[in-house]
């Protein structure tokens, strides 16, 4: 092969690209957050409450994991200024990104509480607990434990997926990608570093995620963490 | 020359050494009762016997064939010598039939009609002939561990070992499952069995082995070990047993 | 240009580029599937080395975006000369994505077949190829069909993101059509309700399947 490498064409774009990464930080962090806390919610109202509640929440499970992520992001990006609501591209993503995150976790935490036993709960209230305590010692955060590595490896799907928002021009690391191999005509190299360092923002974050269910959960948990990606794909 | 010859076996899990210097020999017909309590190193005797478990010192030979860890070589060795489980271990997706054909097909490349004679008559004489089609789920523990029996006895071993092999069991499925060994026995196969029947050991083992921290503590003729035991250990092993 | 509205042309257009989702997902499962296969036998393999490079490969795969995985092999083999349809471009970076999913999936089902099927099978002095293809196999199939079925949901979905180097699938349709109408709510709802018509089915499935697997009896 008659081409030569050159990386060094690359080095003068790292504003960019270091702007990039920041943006894919930011927007996969705030999105875990409000992700899981609305999977927590929708977990829970879906088990506490009536058919109706369950019935809606299983169809916008089943919606948002059964269609692609880049067409939720047309919709929400496209879309909705149609029915009167602009936004952002990076709102968008975020948007896109909570509404996707949400869902799957739903999905996860539903599956860990239905695996909390009915006699932990009788356990629960023979210790005199109120309602609330026992909802919350007794059945999330057991199931929150249980299922946490499937939540980790679906939050580092959910970094890596972040790239898709470039197709609606948020300025993230993919889209960062992007216009420096529009500059600097240097594609391979361009992704090559650009895939290394999603590689080590995925290594960093599953890193992360396991400190995070050790001071949680303490040490039966922070060991499964590192449980691979393909079993919540699963 | 003995069927079954381990001399001076030494074998280590990481620091714990549970076979310290074991030797013993079989002779061809002889059946040997291995007992002992739990963790005495008995089981893993066994298993070294058919090279599942790899000795650190020490030589092991059975029915001519030196047990090392040449894939090959373990190969020929397993040919002659059949192994039954505590956990039976049948092929779940395969019919009783298919159990005991696949390896007389796919290792002794035998015809598929003389599979099916052989596996009718290994099957009839552990007395399932009739379960030839059923598959293993559908089979009470009593009769997958004889069907794992029958499939091992279908490669015609010279050698049979059986580890625990009714540890599993009701007490009434207990008896279906020694009666066949004991028609075994009575048959001429040389066997080694892993076993916590001491009645069933001392009535058809020809010669008992007492195995204590990893060492045979006391070895002979069956009745005479059981009738006059010599060391305090044995005798503390066998009146805790008759409780 | 004249302005068109979405109506019985544009969804048929719509149709037909749903055949090329379906076409890709088709070749991202047998080409990631037979790449994926061999890499779950490396991953179980005897040999220490074999396995750690079949490791690092599912870790790598799994750690980096689809996307980029798409630009790679995009740009990568144009610069070894290949002039490449994107087709072919989506084909590949389809298929090595679902390699690295797969190869982690086969080899859970793999290590879930009972570790005394493999004792007993070696104690009747089978190969390890004669292990694998008549004691282990059968049973680690059975296992994995549903986290497989799953998985195909996921491929059906990534797909879509091949249209980003151009190749008119059903998301890049959407685009198009989306181009010419700007109608874009009802575009891309009519898009998301085509995926999910082939999408549910499937997940439903799977769901099934996993069921049965657990109903099921003893293995």
């Amino acid at each position: 092969m008659s081409y030569t490498f050159q990386f060094g064409a690359i080095a003068q774009y790292t504003d960019e690209i270091v702007a990039g990464i920041w943006l894919t930080i930011m927007l996969s962090a705030a999105s875990i957050v409000m992700g899981s806390l609305l999977g927590i919610i929708l977990a829970s109202l879906r088990s506490m409450h009536g058919r109706a509640v369950r019935l809606m929440v299983d169809a916008y499970v089943e919606i948002i994991r059964n269609t692609p992520f880049l067409v939720q992001l047309f919709i929400v990006y496209f879309g909705l200024p149609g029915v009167g609501l602009r936004v952002s591209a990076t709102t968008a993503a975020l948007i896109g990104m909570t509404i996707n995150l949400a869902a799957y976790s739903t999905e996860i935490i539903r599956a860990g509480i239905e695996a909390v036993h009915k006699s932990q709960i009788e356990a629960g209230e023979a210790l005199g607990f109120t309602s609330l305590q026992i909802y919350r010692h007794v059945i999330i955060m057991p199931a929150i434990a249980k299922v946490y590595p499937a939540l980790c490896s679906q939050f580092v799907l959910m970094m890596l997926a972040s790239s898709i928002c470039s197709a609606i021009s948020t300025k993230e690391l993919a889209a960062s990608a992007a216009f420096v191999e529009s500059q600097s005509f240097r594609s391979f190299e361009v992704y090559i570093v650009v895939t290394l360092i999603y590689l080590a923002l995925a290594l960093a974050l599953r890193a992360i995620l396991a400190l995070v269910g050790w001071s949680l959960f303490g040490r039966r948990v922070a060991r499964t963490t590192t449980t691979s990606l393909a079993e919540v794909q699963a | 020359m003995p069927e079954v010859l381990i001399d001076n076996v030494h074998k280590s899990f990481g620091a714990v050494e549970v076979l310290k210097g074991v030797s013993l020999s079989v002779n061809r017909g002889d059946v040997f009762a291995l007992i002992g309590r739990s963790g005495s190193g008995k089981s893993t005797l066994l298993r070294c016997i058919n090279g599942l478990e790899k000795i650190n010192s020490g030589r092991i030979e059975v029915a001519g064939h030196a047990v090392g860890r040449d894939p090959k070589e373990l190969r020929k060795l397993r040919t002659d010598v059949g192994i039954v489980f505590q956990s039976y271990n049948l092929f779940p997706h395969l019919t009783v039939g298919e159990n005991i054909m696949l390896a007389p097909r796919i290792v002794k490349l035998v015809s598929k009609a003389e599979a099916k004679t052989t596996a009718e008559e290994v099957l009839g004489m552990v007395g399932l002939s009739e379960k030839f089609d059923a598959y293993p789920d559908q089979l009470s523990g009593g009769q997958q561990q004889r069907v794992a029996i029958a499939r091992s006895l279908a490669m015609r071993p010279k050698v049979m070992l059986f580890d625990e092999v009714t540890s599993a069991l009701d007490p009434e499925l207990t008896e279906e499952v020694l009666n066949v060994l004991e028609t075994l026995a009575r048959n001429g196969m040389t066997m080694l069995l892993v076993t916590h029947e001491m009645g069933f050991a001392r009535r058809v083992a020809t010669t008992t082995i007492f195995m204590h921290h990893g060492k045979i503590w006391e070895e002979g003729p069956s009745v005479e070990l059981f009738g006059r035991p010599k060391t305090p250990e044995l005798q503390q092993f066998i009146k805790s047993d008759v409780k | 240009m004249t302005l068109r509205t979405f109506g019985f042309s544009e969804f048929g257009f719509l149709l037909s580029a749903l055949q090329w989702t379906i076409l890709l997902t088709v070749i991202a499962l047998s080409g990631g599937g037979f790449i994926g296969f061999i890499i779950a036998l490396a991953r179980t393999s005897t040999r220490k080395a074999v396995r750690v490079a079949a490791a690092t490969y599912i870790q790598i795969i799994q750690g980096i975006p689809v996307l980029m995985i798409l630009f790679l092999s995009y740009y990568g083999l144009s610069l070894a000369g290949f002039q490449m349809p994107p087709l072919v471009a989506a084909g590949i970076s389809m298929t090595i994505y679902a390699s690295g999913y797969l190869a982690e999936i086969w080899r859970g089902s793999i290590q879930a077949v009972a570790k005394q099927q493999w004792e007993a099978s070696e104690s009747l002095a089978m190969t390890r190829a004669q292990q694998y293809r008549y004691v282990i196999l059968p049973q680690a199939l059975r296992i994995a069909l549903p986290s497989t079925v799953g998985f195909a949901v996921q491929v059906v979905k990534n797909t879509s993101i091949t249209s980003i180097i151009g190749f008119v699938e059903l998301a890049r349709a959407g685009q198009l059509i989306n181009n010419a109408t700007f109608q874009p709510f009802r575009v891309f709802l009519a898009v998301a309700a085509l995926y999910f018509v082939v999408c549910y089915p499937l997940s439903q499935l799977s769901r099934l399947l996993e069921r049965r697997l657990h109903a099921g009896s003893a293995y």
